[in-house]
């Protein structure tokens, strides 16, 4: 226990680290954007340069580098996240106003993910060579060449025009909370979870697939078999519980190219998260918007990452968490 | 067991002045060749590129037979009298128009140029950097290897995507751009599978003795570990280009790639997006290019892999039932601690 909160600890302190590291990068790959350009696009196109420069003294842009690096390292460690150029709106309320979006797609995306790309890879290998398993790995191949967007764009062409022209308008594009009842809600998401869930299945039924015929052919499976245990329980606690060890290490890492899904997820149904504010915020060079959104996106991931770790040494015993 | 010695004697003499041609050598890329060969899926998809490609290479040909050059717009012909694309084979477009009017299926061929030079040429450039790093890092280790392993799992844990946004907006949208950006995050998934390999090569006893000869550090690397990688290298490489093609395509479509009025199946896309309730083919036809590229690519990729090593299962190349008695044959040979090897030495 006592080592599982000094790892706890040495995981956190790490983070933050990086998220330090990641905020600093963003802010002088963008900040190194001539200043002129945000300024006159916010000043209008019949600005003076008079107006111009009131704007630049205005957004605290004409200051030395080093001080509004300062001023945003202050902000920062008050959770304060600055104030968009354009919209003159505070960071963390844009933030708290996208994030139920945002997050509808991602946990509704990865319970998708996990269930059908585990559940067809174990099925898969336990049924090696089937007429399951065959089509699965056309489908896992399908899965794998279809670019998000793509897959997207075809779902909408079939699903909504098709269904429109039937008069079923339960599923629908746009965004619609909670709060408008689980009904609705689940009929607006559903297929950005498909579009998100699909690539990523793809990819992990693949390797939940292989990695349970592997164990399936190992020496504890025979014997655990020779010493009569029934098929169900050689295959789901002996086999899938090792065999799912490797494939939870690799989650860690795809959380990263999930959240990339997001963007194009929101982008293509026009749901209006994060990822579409952020694409917005990265074309207009609205830096603040920038910094916190990918403050953001980075914390998520090391987030992810420290449980995903934790998971795998509670899977695996014979990894110690020290 | 009375062997003697002037029998041996006898057969290692047949055996010498046997004639050489009864057995040729194959090697390696023969073999793997001939594999391939036999892979219907994997000669499907090499045809359906080759194709691809001669259609890319000469999009301008059938430009000019169609009269409908890539940018030039038809607004009377090409569109309807609500100011709507055009349904395929309608006034001379085979596929159609798009939301100006121009013939959709010049567009979609040469966005097929901006997808093949995008995927082939940041594969060849990630491959090269790849191997190099890699081959650097494994072979000499230290510092490189460290800021080799990190640099990998820090593209890897982060979101690709909003890097390459932020690179391609901060830097603004042009072909050499997107390449560079693509091929710096490509480069680093060759370069972990070679510095693998290489870490585990130059413990082998003929680098060992590569080294007693006097080659040097570059010399082992370059000649006498990367031959043993080029199979895997392949193989990895072939399976970056569809990667790399809808890298391309996702950041044209999100408005930081290729932009208008230069066709990309990615921007195309995006601009169908706002008619897809009256005009299908506007948004079916390039999205089947692109899954048809990429799907043929990810197939020839796996058959090479599979040709490559044969040991792999291949659920496509031998059918059902033959097959599974093969498989059983050779199961129940293996088990059976038979005489059947042994008896044919004792028929002396």
């Amino acid at each position: 226990m006592l080592g599982f909160v000094r790892f706890l600890i040495r995981r956190i302190i790490g983070g933050i680290v990086v998220l330090f590291v990641v905020d600093s990068l963003t802010f002088f790959l963008f900040f190194s954007r001539p200043v002129a350009i945000v300024a006159r696009q916010l000043a209008g196109r019949a600005a003076t340069p008079a107006v111009i420069s009131e704007v630049v003294s205005n957004l605290g842009l004409n200051q030395p580098l080093r001080i509004q690096y300062w001023h945003f390292i202050i902000h920062l460690l008050h959770f304060n996240l600055g104030t968009s150029y354009f919209s003159q709106e505070s960071v963390n309320t844009l933030v708290k106003q996208d994030l139920p979006i945002t997050a509808s797609v991602v946990v509704g995306g990865v319970v998708l993910w996990l269930i059908v790309g585990l559940g067809v890879g174990i099925l898969s290998a336990t049924r090696a060579r089937s007429v399951f398993d065959r089509l699965a790995t056309v489908g896992v191949l399908a899965g794998l060449s279809m670019p998000v967007f793509v897959l997207g764009e075809l779902l909408i062409l079939i699903v909504f025009v098709l269904l429109a022209k039937h008069g079923i308008t339960w599923i629908q594009p746009g965004y619609v909370g909670l709060s408008a009842g689980i009904g609705p809600w689940i009929g607006r998401m559903i297929m950005p979870w498909i579009t998100l869930a699909t690539v990523q299945a793809a990819i992990y039924t693949r390797l939940s697939r292989g990695s349970l015929l592997d164990t399936l052919g190992e020496d504890y499976i025979r014997t655990a078999r020779a010493k009569g245990l029934s098929e169900r329980r050689v295959i789901y606690r002996h086999g899938v519980r090792a065999a799912l060890t490797p494939v939870v290490s690799q989650l860690g890492v795809d959380i990263g190219s999930l959240l990339g899904g997001v963007i194009v997820v929101e982008q293509v149904f026009g749901l209006g998260g994060l990822g579409q504010a952020l694409i917005g915020a990265i074309l207009n060079g609205d830096l603040p918007v920038i910094i916190g959104f990918v403050l953001l996106a980075a914390a998520f991931v090391v987030i992810a990452n420290i449980i995903v770790d934790a998971a795998y040494a509670l899977l695996d015993p014979r990894v110690r968490i020290s | 067991m009375t062997v003697n010695v002037t029998e041996l004697q006898f057969q290692a003499q047949a055996a010498e002045s046997a004639p050489a041609l009864a057995i040729e050598g194959r090697s390696q890329w023969q073999l793997t060749w001939r594999r391939l060969r036999h892979d219907k899926m994997a000669v499907a998809s090499i045809v359906v590129i080759l194709l691809m490609a001669l259609l890319a290479i000469f999009s301008p040909v059938v430009a000019a037979l169609l009269h409908h050059p890539v940018d030039v717009a038809y607004p009377t012909s090409g569109l309807s009298a609500a100011g709507l694309p055009v349904s395929p084979s309608t006034h001379g477009f085979p596929l159609g128009t798009d939301n100006i009017g121009r013939d959709l299926l010049i567009r979609i061929l040469y966005g097929a140029r901006v997808s093949l030079f995008v995927g082939i040429s940041t594969t060849v450039i990630a491959t090269v950097a790849g191997v190099t790093i890699g081959l650097v890092a494994g072979y000499f280790g230290g510092w490189i290897d460290t800021l080799l392993a990190r640099f990998i799992d820090g593209v890897l844990a982060f979101p690709v995507i909003v890097l390459a946004i932020a690179l391609a907006a901060r830097f603004g949208p042009s072909l050499l751009g997107i390449i560079a950006i693509i091929a710096f995050f490509s480069w680093a998934a060759i370069s972990r599978i070679v510095r693998g390999q290489t870490l585990s090569l130059k413990e082998k006893e003929y680098i060992e003795a590569a080294r007693s000869l006097g080659a040097g550090p570059w010399r082992i690397m370059f000649l006498d570990i990367l031959p043993n990688l080029l199979g895997p290298v392949l193989v990895l490489s072939t399976l970056a280009i569809p990667g790399a093609i809808v890298f391309e395509a996702t950041l044209s479509y999100l408005g930081v790639g290729i932009q208008e009025p230069n066709p990309s199946w990615g921007n195309i896309l995006s601009e169908a997006q706002s008619t897809y309730q009256v005009a299908w083919w506007y948004v079916v036809f390039p999205a089947l290019a692109l899954l048809i590229t990429t799907l043929a690519f990810n197939l020839l990729g796996d058959g090479i892999r599979d040709a490559m090593d044969p040991r792999t299962e291949r659920i496509f190349a031998a059918g059902g039932k033959a097959a599974k008695k093969r498989r059983r044959a050779a199961a129940a040979a293996a088990a059976k601690p038979g005489p059947a090897t042994p008896s044919a030495t004792e028929g002396n």
